[in-house]
């Protein structure tokens, strides 16, 4: 019950009015701003992608095609919301919102600078872990509801594949957490003052990154879309509205696991070298900068690599990175006791 | 064999290939594009396009045609239809020249079966239309085809000439 009232008091600050409208206007502040990057983000996607592959990409509606994110949502409010027939009614809209709320919900935790994070509380990580597990039942009950064997065949390797890729995803965090020795993310930043940690654990971050690639079913795991075999997977049977909110909560999820590569390896909001003019620049801009690093990393991945089969994708989260984060956890965990340099408040 | 073994797993840890191939996109991220911004920049066609048809007139302003029907008769759709009868001067003449659009698979047959030049295909590929009545197209409009576009038509002959 501690717990809870505590979580309450960070959240909503004493129960006066004032106070609330405050917490409203933040949630405003990181929710607008993160719709934005969204739309922005498909159309980044759809550029990035393009000049690789040495098109241009959208580049007609508004200067550099700046209005395309727009005419999309546009085109798709403007739709007919289809509900198939044999379709489970109640989940099958409850099915999106899910999954967009939940990409929603987490940013609460995520530290934007130093005391900048709307819910400051001691076991953010573990709530990030929990959330971003959630995510598998938007889209398990997405595939079920939809009453359709293609939306079906898509939760279920979705399901599965989340599943496997979360062991690893785990064992890496605690890996972090036995170096920094605490659950708070904003802690975990100030752990990588001296070094960020993506360089003393260098093989982590690496594994992390391509974990988190399988755990937002991006290429080269992208087999719940599958759009080859399974016309689109998960969300066939989606159209106009609830279809945007898969497509948001998506790329929001893109957004927050770049988060939270940055917090746990690249230093959240500390500037690359802490000299003169970089230390003075806003840590926001310089957290903003890190994510957009690795989202471009996410499209870069994504127009180079081909597809995993289904079996070489269980082969590796189960056979090579579920042994290979273990071992790096026993061997972080021996070399702190060694050193005798484990953090003190564990 | 051993060694080769433990050189390709080491490939294999350390994600070489997977390297590469981002090293290679990311060059390709800077390389010039291909693709042309269509209705504002067109591509170069060559003079053997074939396009829309036009009926050409000599330089007097005599229409070409003399209703051989070669044309109609090679054309593999059937989408050519001609009536023929003779003008008051005696020269023979088509009364109805028609070619049904939706029909014509553009195989550039009837150019070739010409004996005057006078059926020919143009450089012209934007007619789309809003129905399919406007596609099927009579005598006067392929001879006022063959007048807008008699300039490029004329070019295109003389490049092609010596391949004849």
């Amino acid at each position: 019950m501690n717990f809870i009232n505590d979580f309450g008091i960070s959240v909503f600050g004493y129960s006066d009015f004032s106070s609330f409208i405050i917490i409203i206007l933040k949630i405003l502040a990181i929710v607008l701003p993160l719709l934005i990057s969204v739309a922005y983000l498909t159309l980044a996607e759809r550029r990035v992608i393009g000049l690789m592959q040495l098109r241009k990409g959208p580049n007609v509606v508004g200067p550099f095609g700046l209005f395309q994110p727009f005419a999309d949502a546009l085109k798709l409010m403007s739709k007919e919301t289809i509900i198939p027939k044999e379709a489970n009614k109640f989940l099958f809209l409850l099915a999106p919102m899910i999954t967009f709320i939940l990409a929603l919900i987490a940013w609460a935790v995520i530290p934007f600078d130093e005391n900048n994070v709307l819910a400051d509380i001691n076991v953010g990580i573990l709530y990030l872990f929990a959330v971003s597990s959630l995510a598998v039942y938007g889209i398990i009950i997405a595939g079920w509801a939809s009453n359709s064997k293609y939306a079906f065949l898509g939760a279920l390797r979705s399901a599965a594949q989340m599943v496997s890729y979360e062991v690893s995803i785990g064992l890496i965090i605690i890996t972090v957490l036995l170096c920094v020795g605490s659950l708070n993310l904003t802690d975990i930043v100030n752990a990588q003052k001296n070094v960020w940690f993506a360089i003393p654990l260098l093989p982590m971050f690496v594994m992390f990154f391509i974990s988190v690639l399988a755990e937002t079913n991006r290429a080269p795991f992208d087999l719940p879309e599958g759009e080859s075999e399974l016309v689109a997977g998960y969300f066939v049977e989606y159209s106009s509205m609830s279809f945007a909110l898969f497509f948001l909560g998506e790329y929001a999820n893109m957004i927050l696991m770049s988060a939270l590569t940055v917090t746990l390896f690249l230093g959240g909001w500390l500037p690359i070298i802490d000299v003169y003019p970089l230390n003075e620049v806003p840590g926001v801009i310089w957290f903003i900068i890190k994510i957009i690093f690795i989202l471009f990393i996410f499209l870069w991945v994504r127009a180079s690599t081909p597809r995993y089969r289904y079996d070489q994708l269980m082969r590796l989260g189960w056979k090579i990175f579920l042994p290979f984060s273990l071992v790096w956890v026993v061997l972080t965990a021996g070399f702190l006791v060694f050193f005798d340099i484990v953090p003190k408040s564990i | 064999m051993k060694f080769k073994n433990i050189i390709n797993d080491l490939k294999k840890y350390f994600l070489i290939e997977i390297f590469k191939g981002l090293f290679l996109t990311f060059k390709y991220l800077f390389k010039k594009k291909v693709t042309i911004n269509y209705p504002y920049e067109k591509g170069k066609i060559s003079p053997r396009f074939r396009g829309e048809h036009a009926l050409r007139r000599y330089p007097n302003g005599e229409e070409r045609c003399i209703a051989c029907k070669l044309c109609e008769a090679i054309c593999p759709a059937q989408a050519i239809k001609i009536e023929a009868e003779p003008r008051e001067d005696g020269s023979r003449r088509t009364t109805r020249y028609d070619i049904d659009m939706t029909k014509c698979i553009y195989c550039g047959f009837c150019a070739e079966a010409c004996p005057v030049d006078a059926i020919v295909e143009g450089p012209n590929f934007e007619f789309a239309t809003e129905t399919r009545e406007e596609l099927f197209y009579d005598k006067e409009k392929l001879l006022a085809n063959g007048d807008r576009w008699e300039e490029q038509i004329a070019l295109a002959q003389k490049i092609d000439s010596p391949y004849k």
